[in-house]
């Protein structure tokens, strides 16, 4: 139990206005010695920053520059002889368009259901009267630890004959046990007894008390476990790669990876509408640059807003671990 | 007053039977009900179909009518020309990027921990963490465009200095830096978020009496900091020891071409290829099973030592 408690109070703290220490720095004079350092420290920061973020920043400057630029070097920091052709052909490609369709059906439907399932279930599992709680625990638990191996899921999976069908891709990894018991951690530590049975005098069943009181209580809670399942629906593919056979139910991932990684050429945008193989080729190159970009820049732009989300639920882990 | 409220619903609990106390509940098992079908039908079903490994699996005669080989496919993978290899591969990517890229999140935490300034100390864990929301596919089809030998950014550059581009997918050597190296880029920075959170609970006092006593910044994050989060770094490495064997095999799977194969392909890699492309089942599920009992081993062997760690450390 006491190792549950400390992500539980910075849940709490994050409110409060920022601690002392960070305001400790600006008060002091600095020496010598500390001046240097304050140097090396920005200076590391600086490199990370820009190592992190320059590759990202290329591949959207070269995404809206001529391909022969890019080919032959000339494109570093500012795009060359700006074109969106790339991104008009990614638009108008009906694999990379249906992939996206695909992906947001498999995202929403996916996330849905484990969501669902993991805020169920880990209500019920941090519920200290259920019958045979420890047991349920350990058979999750054990899961963790031990796996069938990539074969046997396969083979699951065939028998159910969910094989190239959606199912395939949202089912098999829909509940993680760690996120469950993140969340059963979460409700253990934020729903009190004391509310439950006020609740049961005024006659509320568990069901009534899990839809009124204990669901709009883990607001914070729902938060991060619908961001966690939509960036891992969103970014998945192992799953689509092994079970699904018709390309018309690719999500993107798997469709960017035929053209990324493969580098298939988008069958529709290729050949027809370029003269000859190698004006093609760069067009293939231009787009490659537009879909990382399309793909990423959701994500990329709701993290600011998610980052808190994600930090709590990094820390949760962490801790219990 | 908890204990007033929860005495009489333990007197009541110890004297009725289990089943009485069990169905009293059973909404709760409503609500537990779809999470447990999940693991019986997605995990526990595959782990009892693990057994074809033992068996020569045909898809008529399923998962117990097959005929029963005994340790045959295990003798033939030990015994192939490609075991040695696999294993060594597997082994040194995961050593190796073990090694190198743990330290890092640690020196960011530190660094950043430094920033005097709320908002760049904000923008910088931003960028920091960015990488991590990208998928995998992406990443690596990014590592291809930015290493590509005819256009790519990074043999432009080697060019302009004079150099020989260089064919980085498709040489061997190239494989575990580049692994590694996309791996640190991708993932440093969300781990950071733990050790920054041991960070700030180090007690503010023990900065304030080092720096009465004349303590540098260097000084302190030398003295003050890393003894204050060395038990989490403890943990933490114990704990990724024990995950040696478990690497981020759909990387691996995309980084492979066939050029790089000698130092690319991994126990995982080769699972896949021969059990749901060769579509030699039994075989490759032994070599699964293979994998995932050195892996057991390993978690089960260090999680012991984490928790004597654990014992003698703060916690």
């Amino acid at each position: 139990m006491t190792t549950t408690r400390p992500p539980v109070e910075t849940t709490a703290s994050i409110s409060k206005p920022d601690p002392q220490p960070v305001r400790r720095h600006r008060r002091q004079r600095e020496s010598g010695a500390d001046r240097a350092f304050t140097i090396v420290v920005t200076a590391t920061l600086l490199c990370a920053i820009v190592v992190i973020l320059y590759p990202l920043y290329f591949v959207v400057v070269a995404s809206v520059s001529e391909p022969s630029a890019i080919l032959n070097g000339d494109v570093w920091l500012w795009p060359r002889g700006l074109t969106f052709e790339g991104y008009a052909k990614i638009l108008s490609d009906p694999g990379i368009l249906r992939g996206f369709a695909n992906s947001v059906l498999y995202t929403v439907v996916g996330t849905a259901i484990s969501v669902a399932t993991i805020l169920c279930g880990a209500y019920a599992l941090s519920r200290r009267d259920l019958f045979g709680r420890t047991f349920f625990m350990l058979l999750f638990v054990v899961t963790m630890f031990i796996d069938g191996g990539l074969i046997a899921r396969y083979l699951v999976v065939q028998e159910l004959g969910m094989l190239n069908t959606m199912w395939a891709v949202v089912l098999p990894g829909a509940v993680g046990v760690w996120n469950l018991i993140i969340a059963r951690t979460f409700f253990e530590s934020n729903v009190p007894d004391e509310l439950r049975d006020a609740a049961q005098l005024d006659g509320a069943n568990d069901f009534r008390f899990f839809w009124r009181i204990v669901l709009p209580l883990s607001k914070p809670l729902i938060a991060l476990m619908v961001m966690i399942h939509l960036v891992a629906n969103w970014n998945a593919f192992f799953d689509a790669l092994i079970f699904l056979d018709d390309e018309n139910k690719y999500p993107l991932q798997l469709v960017l990876r035929n053209i990324l990684i493969q580098s298939e050429v988008s069958a529709s945008g290729g050949a027809g509408a370029v003269d000859s193989y190698a004006a093609a080729q760069r067009m293939g190159e231009l787009m490659k640059y537009g879909m990382i970009v399309i793909s990423t820049i959701p994500l990329l732009i709701a993290l600011p807003f998610m980052q808190k989300h994600f930090t709590k639920g990094a820390l949760l882990g962490a801790v219990k671990s | 007053m908890t204990a007033q409220a929860e005495a009489p619903t333990t007197i009541v609990a110890r004297r009725t039977p289990w089943w009485r106390r069990a169905s009293r509940s059973w909404q709760l098992y409503v609500l537990l009900a779809p999470a447990v079908v999940y693991v019986l039908v997605f995990k526990y079903w595959p782990m009892f179909g693990a057994q074809i490994a033992f068996r020569d699996y045909n898809p008529v005669d399923g998962f117990i009518g097959s005929p029963w080989v005994g340790l045959e496919h295990f003798t033939r993978f030990i015994e192939s020309f490609q075991f040695e290899r696999l294993m060594v591969n597997t082994l040194t990517v995961n050593a190796l990027g073990l090694l190198l890229a743990f330290p890092v999140p640690i020196i960011l935490a530190l660094v950043v921990n430094q920033l005097a300034s709320d908002r760049f100390k904000k923008f910088t864990q931003t960028v920091l963490y960015a990488p991590s929301f990208i998928s995998v596919v992406v990443v690596v089809g990014m590592i291809y465009l930015l290493f590509s030998p005819r256009s790519g950014i990074v043999n432009n550059a080697i060019t302009a200095f004079g150099g020989d581009p260089v064919f980085f997918m498709g040489s061997p050597e190239w494989f575990r830096p580049l692994y590694i190296g996309s791996d640190i880029w991708q993932n440093a920075g969300f781990s950071m978020i733990v050790y920054l959170a041991a960070l700030t609970a180090i007690d503010p006092a023990l900065h304030e009496a080092a720096r009465v006593d004349g303590a540098n910044k260097w000084q302190r994050m030398w003295h003050i900091d890393i003894p204050g989060i060395l038990p989490v770094i403890t943990i933490l490495f114990i704990l990724a020891i024990g995950n040696l064997f478990n690497l981020g095999f759909e990387k691996v799977l995309l980084m492979q071409t066939d050029l790089n194969l000698p130092t690319s392909e991994v126990i995982q890699t080769y699972v896949y290829k021969t059990g749901l492309q060769g579509a030699q089942f039994s075989y490759s599920a032994a070599i699964g099973l293979f994998n995932s009992l050195i892996n057991l081993a390993l978690l089960l062997t260090f999680n012991w030592v984490a928790r004597r760690a654990n014992k003698t450390s703060l916690w």
